[in-house]
């Protein structure tokens, strides 16, 4: 009778190969999920009767031809100018009334960030991406703004706030707290951004 | 006999294979966790911009997707080489979103309704023309939130 040792050592030299397969299945299958962007809320489309007025010297024009050049306040701009350019027209402060603005008060450009409103226009012809170029930076003034006084007034910045009140994993109390703050700083500096339809030709 | 078994001078032993699974798995592991199924079929090519001032999309269960850029090459015999929106796994054209919104709106929890966001995935070289079509469309049927998808990176280098 064979002696009965130690059971036999299954072979695992197929182990690799059984792996590499169910790699390239996943491999083929999946993609890697692309799941950021810029968030916005497109505005209604009723029309407003009769709009408020708005001063000439409150509206930031912004406009972007077929050739994806950058038209600002009726000059031609670099697209790396104009953060520092929306940033300088909404922290202008030209009447006086903004506390915690740090602007120039330029009695040409705008009032108080209340007032002062970035108006895009862009052509139908257009490069999507230089569209999201010129998004990405205006939303951008608009942060740095935010993070700058956000800073000095609770020692955070407002992405980080933001970031804290937006996580679904924020505990409900956590987030009340944060609401208002939250709202404070974005009453500070409120994000007029208007849209104009783009032009036909 | 012996002179078969005898070994040669400077052969090499052979490099041990053990190991192997264990790094073909860590590989498995990796991509099970960092990536998801393909649940539609592109029919359109879709290289998202560059942008950072990015913020997380919702759950997946409060966001439809719009696709929108130049038909993929095999298929441009058939749509052209236009500019076109994918809904779902289907082309279509912007008077198909209305249905297409409503149609999303009825597959989710009435609560989760208010809070669905349309993420628009757009191709760097689409014209925006195609893009205002398509934000008029969402005007129209009420879905003004939107999130424009793109990659993290500066927006100034494209």
């Amino acid at each position: 009778m064979a002696k009965r040792g130690a059971p036999p050592e299954v072979n695992a030299g197929s182990m690799a190969d059984i792996a590499f397969l169910l790699l390239i299945f996943f491999l083929v299958t999946t993609t890697i999920e692309t799941d950021r962007g810029i968030n916005r809320k497109l505005p209604p489309i009723e029309e407003i009767q009769d709009p408020p007025p708005i001063k000439e010297k409150n509206i930031f024009m912004v406009m972007v031809n077929r050739n994806n050049q950058l038209l600002v306040e009726d000059q031609l701009m670099d697209l790396k100018d104009l953060r520092a350019a929306a940033v300088k027209f909404l922290d202008n402060n030209g009447d006086g009334s903004c506390a915690h603005c740090k602007g120039e008060k330029n009695p040409e450009s705008s009032d108080n960030p209340e007032k002062a409103v970035i108006s895009l226009q862009n052509d139908s012809e257009t490069s999507y991406k230089t569209y999201i170029a010129v998004q990405n930076e205006l939303v951008a003034a608009y942060y740095e703004l935010r993070d700058k006084v956000c800073l000095q007034k609770y020692n955070k910045t407002y992405r980080e706030l933001e970031a804290k009140y937006d996580d679904p994993r924020t505990k409900e109390a956590e987030r009340l707290r944060l609401e208002p703050l939250v709202k404070e700083i974005q009453a500070m500096y409120p994000q007029k951004l208007s849209e104009a339809e783009p032009k036909r030709n | 006999m012996s002179i078969f078994k005898k070994k040669k001078k400077g052969d090499l032993p052979a490099i041990s294979t053990a190991s192997l699974p264990d790094i073909v798995f860590m590989l498995l592991f990796f991509f099970m966790v960092a990536t998801v199924m393909r649940d539609t079929e592109l029919l359109v090519q879709n290289s998202l911009p560059k942008a950072d001032q990015v913020t997380k999309l919702d759950k997946k269960d409060r966001v439809m997707f719009i696709y929108i850029g130049k038909p993929h090459e095999r298929y441009q015999q058939r749509y052209g080489t236009g500019d076109m929106i994918q809904l779902n796994d289907k082309p279509a054209s912007s008077q198909d979103i209305q249905e297409f919104v409503r149609k999303e709106r009825a597959a989710r929890n009435p609560e989760l309704e208010k809070v669905l966001t349309a993420a628009l995935k757009v191709d760097r070289d689409s014209k925006m023309g195609l893009v205002g079509e398509v934000k008029q469309e969402l005007r129209k049927i009420q879905q003004y939130k939107v999130n424009y998808t793109t990659v993290v990176g500066s927006a100034l280098d494209q």
